[in-house]
């Protein structure tokens, strides 16, 4: 009986859980049954991956209502795969979350914390999850408008008005998605992404679905943070709490490139999207100066946090140059990167919340020495900057060799270059972390700092250590990620 | 205000007419226009009209703020709660027709439920977000 | 009845350009806030309008009439409008916090406060 509703219990297992948390009012309690909830959703998502591997395509019928009309949620590889890192960042993330919290907000507050994370997750997993391009708006901002909640939370008051900023664009993004799917409901008079993409053919060159086409993809790259509409994602992850940045920037922007994948080839499919509007021609050099632009941008930070962010941005660009690539190749570097960054800048920023915790600093300047001081903490951020660079034998290395791999496929040796040129810019300010915390004396007078607890140090060694592994043997990430982008390219267009 | 006594008599008079109007709207939701949502801002008025008269002081002794914080999530699970229900039922999520064996009967206990759901949270969500506007500042000054 | 056409959209339009110009050209918080909700509510119109069937009554089941408008963008954006006002409830009380940590709601004045953000 339970496997039949899997997809239900996916989206219905945190949001039971997030009132519950309201109820607990400890933040003791309402951590455990946070974490229980956590990692029976990604349970589920391990077996939702084994199901559509095995069976194919799952799908789900909400209340029982027959799609197009009922809300279907609709399970292929693509979004399992999404599911599967979504929730299991989650549940690597929140075991951290306790001793951060703790440090970082306020005990009064800590239930409600933990209660807004839940319908954060349960957000983001519904995204990935549904089959219906409305209800997309609607997963869509219930975890947007929890995280600004979890961005506002943090300790500098910067927090808020980075806060603000994503809301303005957040909304203006999620709106302009809302009028896409309108444009898209008024000429085919269907939700249903599978039904629409039956039905678009038909219309496909009336200029209301042109507009729609627009809208969607610029209100989606506002969420996924694709240049140039990034503008809030640096001040966002700086200043949130370590958690929040953690979960965030290693599962929304990924879920909202997910999105797009979903809308320029299932919804649309690659015919309309790369021949008709010839979305590449913009795409790629969008993508390529995010590469670049947003590389050479943090190199020149000097909070760790936001150094990360601005390269959060470049990694996005890599994921958004695979997938306008529109080959299967391009497309499976794009999804495969979304897992590896997923692993990256998850182990990274949690590493960067032991120092936060600890420290109780992310500016560069205070972690002169740090390597001897936060051993453990420190090494993990070296091998999770390797794999940010793209050293072989791990993850960062897999997902650019696929990339230009399908650069060199269209002849585009240039384009391999340019991403050669953003690894190296990668290697610039991940050694700058490296060269302050390692090879400068730790500054007279500086308070002791002892390493972080286990607690912390577990979860962002698993991340971690993932990374080498997942650099490894592919056969998961690499192996599922093609299949899903032939199942994207291939079936349901 | 303790001195507007054209306000505070006609509050008072309004007051049960907003609510019984707002009970109308939440159970009649599934027969014509209405449902949780307004039900729950029009219930949720009729305590902030009172507030607004008698003082955030007197509001909240009549609805504590952490009363309605249960209310809040209450709402929330009893949504969920209806959906679990359909599942264990051996319905879809959400399923309402295996509630009852009449599957007509199942839907409107249902949708009834739900929205009553609805309309819990959202009433003790709007009251949740005057409680907060409403009486910031205070205690910090 | 008169058909409605296409001032709708018209209206639409006017709507959700000047409330975007407000989010965009406004450095008052507040007003920002105020803009935004102009542009969403263009977006409900926009939905509404094409829910809207010629010479149809209102989607309630009645014996005198045979055609009634799409109930579903309705449905749909009463769903949008609930986001709405969390969204602006939040971004508000966001501002409260704002004005408590700064002192002041105007844009340009938080920024000097902060120079290196």
């Amino acid at each position: 009986m339970i496997a039949e509703h899997l997809p239900a219990l996916q989206v219905v297992i945190p949001l039971l859980a997030a009132p519950l948390c309201v109820l607990l009012r400890r933040p003791g309690p309402a951590w455990a049954l946070a974490t229980a909830a956590s990692w029976a959703a990604f349970g589920v998502a391990v077996l939702l991956l084994i199901a559509v591997l095995e069976q194919g395509v799952l799908s789900y019928h909400l209340g029982g209502w027959e799609p197009p009309w009922g809300i279907e949620y609709r399970v292929d590889l693509a979004n399992a795969f999404v599911l599967l890192i979504v929730a299991a960042i989650s549940a690597v993330v929140l075991p951290f979350a306790r001793r951060s919290v703790a440090a970082e907000i306020p005990e009064e507050k800590a239930y409600l914390f933990y209660s807004m994370y839940l319908l954060c997750l349960t957000g983001l997993l519904g995204i990935a999850i549904t089959g219906d391009a409305f209800n997309v708006f609607v997963f869509l901002e219930i975890s947007s408008l929890s995280s600004y909640v979890l961005i506002s939370l943090g300790k500098d008051r910067r927090a808020l008005t980075a806060a603000f900023q994503y809301l303005i664009m957040g909304t203006i993004g999620a709106t302009f998605y809302l009028i896409g799917v309108g444009l898209l409901y008024a000429m085919t008079g269907t939700l249903n992404m599978a039904d629409l993409a039956q039905r678009l053919p038909a219309v496909a060159d009336t200029r209301t679905v042109h507009a729609a086409f627009a809208f969607l993809v610029i209100g989606i790259g506002v969420k996924a943070a694709a240049f140039p509409l990034h503008l809030w994602l640096p001040n966002a992850y700086c200043y949130a709490p370590s958690v929040v940045t953690a979960f965030l920037a290693a599962t929304a922007t990924k879920v909202s490139i997910y999105v797009l994948l979903r809308i320029l080839f299932t919804v649309f499919g690659p015919v309309f999207s790369f021949e008709a509007i010839e979305f590449d021609l913009v795409m790629i050099p969008l993508a390529l100066a995010a590469m670049l632009l947003a590389s050479t941008t943090a190199i020149f930070q000097n909070n760790v946090k936001r150094l990360l962010a601005y390269s959060s941005v470049a990694q996005i660009g890599y994921m958004v140059l695979g997938i306008s690539l529109g080959s299967v190749t391009g497309v499976t570097a794009g999804i495969v990167h979304l897992f590896n960054h997923a692993m990256i800048k998850g182990g990274l920023f949690l590493a960067m919340g032991c120092v936060f915790v600890m420290l109780g600093s992310v500016q560069l300047r205070d972690m002169a020495g740090l390597g001897r001081r936060m051993p453990w903490t420190m090494a993990a951020f070296v091998i999770g900057g390797l794999s940010l660079i793209g050293v072989p034998a791990t993850t960062g290395f897999i997902s650019k060799w696929v990339l230009v791999q399908a650069t060199l496929e269209r002849g585009q040796w240039f384009f391999a270059v340019l991403i050669l040129a953003s690894s190296l810019l990668a290697l610039v300010y991940v050694w700058r972390v490296v060269e302050v915390a390692y090879f400068r004396p730790a500054p007279e007078g500086a308070a002791e700092v002892s390493e972080a607890p286990l607690a912390m140090l577990i979860p962002t060694w698993l991340l971690i250590l993932a990374n080498v592994y997942f650099g490894v043997d592919t056969s998961l990430t690499l192996g599922v990620a093609r299949r899903a982008a032939e199942t994207l390219l291939g079936g349901a267009a | 205000m303790r001195h507007h006594l054209v306000l505070r008599v006609i509050a008072k008079l309004l007051i049960p007419f907003i609510l019984v109007f707002a009970l109308y709207v939440q159970f009649h939701g599934d027969y014509g226009p209405g449902g949780g949502f307004q039900a729950g801002v029009i219930f949720a008025a009729g305590f902030i009209l009172y507030g607004l008269i008698f003082g955030l002081d007197q509001v909240r002794k009549v609805v504590p703020p952490a009363v309605v914080e249960v209310l809040v999530a209450a709402g929330v699970l009893l949504y969920a709660g209806v959906g679990v229900a359909s599942l264990l039922l051996g319905g879809n999520y959400l399923d309402y027709g295996v509630l009852r064996h009449d599957p007509v009967h199942g839907q409107h206990l249902g949708i009834l439920l739900i929205e009553f759901g609805v309309g819990t949270t959202v009433a003790a969500v709007m009251i949740t977000i005057f409680y907060n506007f409403a009486g910031r500042g205070r205690e910090g000054r | 009845m008169i058909d409605p056409g296409l001032y709708n959209y018209w209206i639409v339009v006017v709507l959700m350009m000047a409330g975007f110009f407000i989010v965009i050209s406004h450095g008052n918080l507040v007003k920002k806030i105020v803009g935004l909700n102009i542009f969403q509510t263009s977006v409900f119109i926009l939905y509404i309008s094409f829910g809207k069937v010629t010479d149809a009554t209102a989607p309630i089941l009645d014996e005198a009439y045979s055609e009634y408008s799409n109930p579903l963008p309705h449905v749909l954006i009463l769903t949008a409008i609930v986001v709405g006002v969390a969204t602006s409830a939040l971004g508000l009380a966001l501002i409260v916090r704002i004005r408590e940590a700064y002192g002041t709601v105007e844009e340009d004045e938080i920024i000097a406060q902060d120079p290196d953000s």
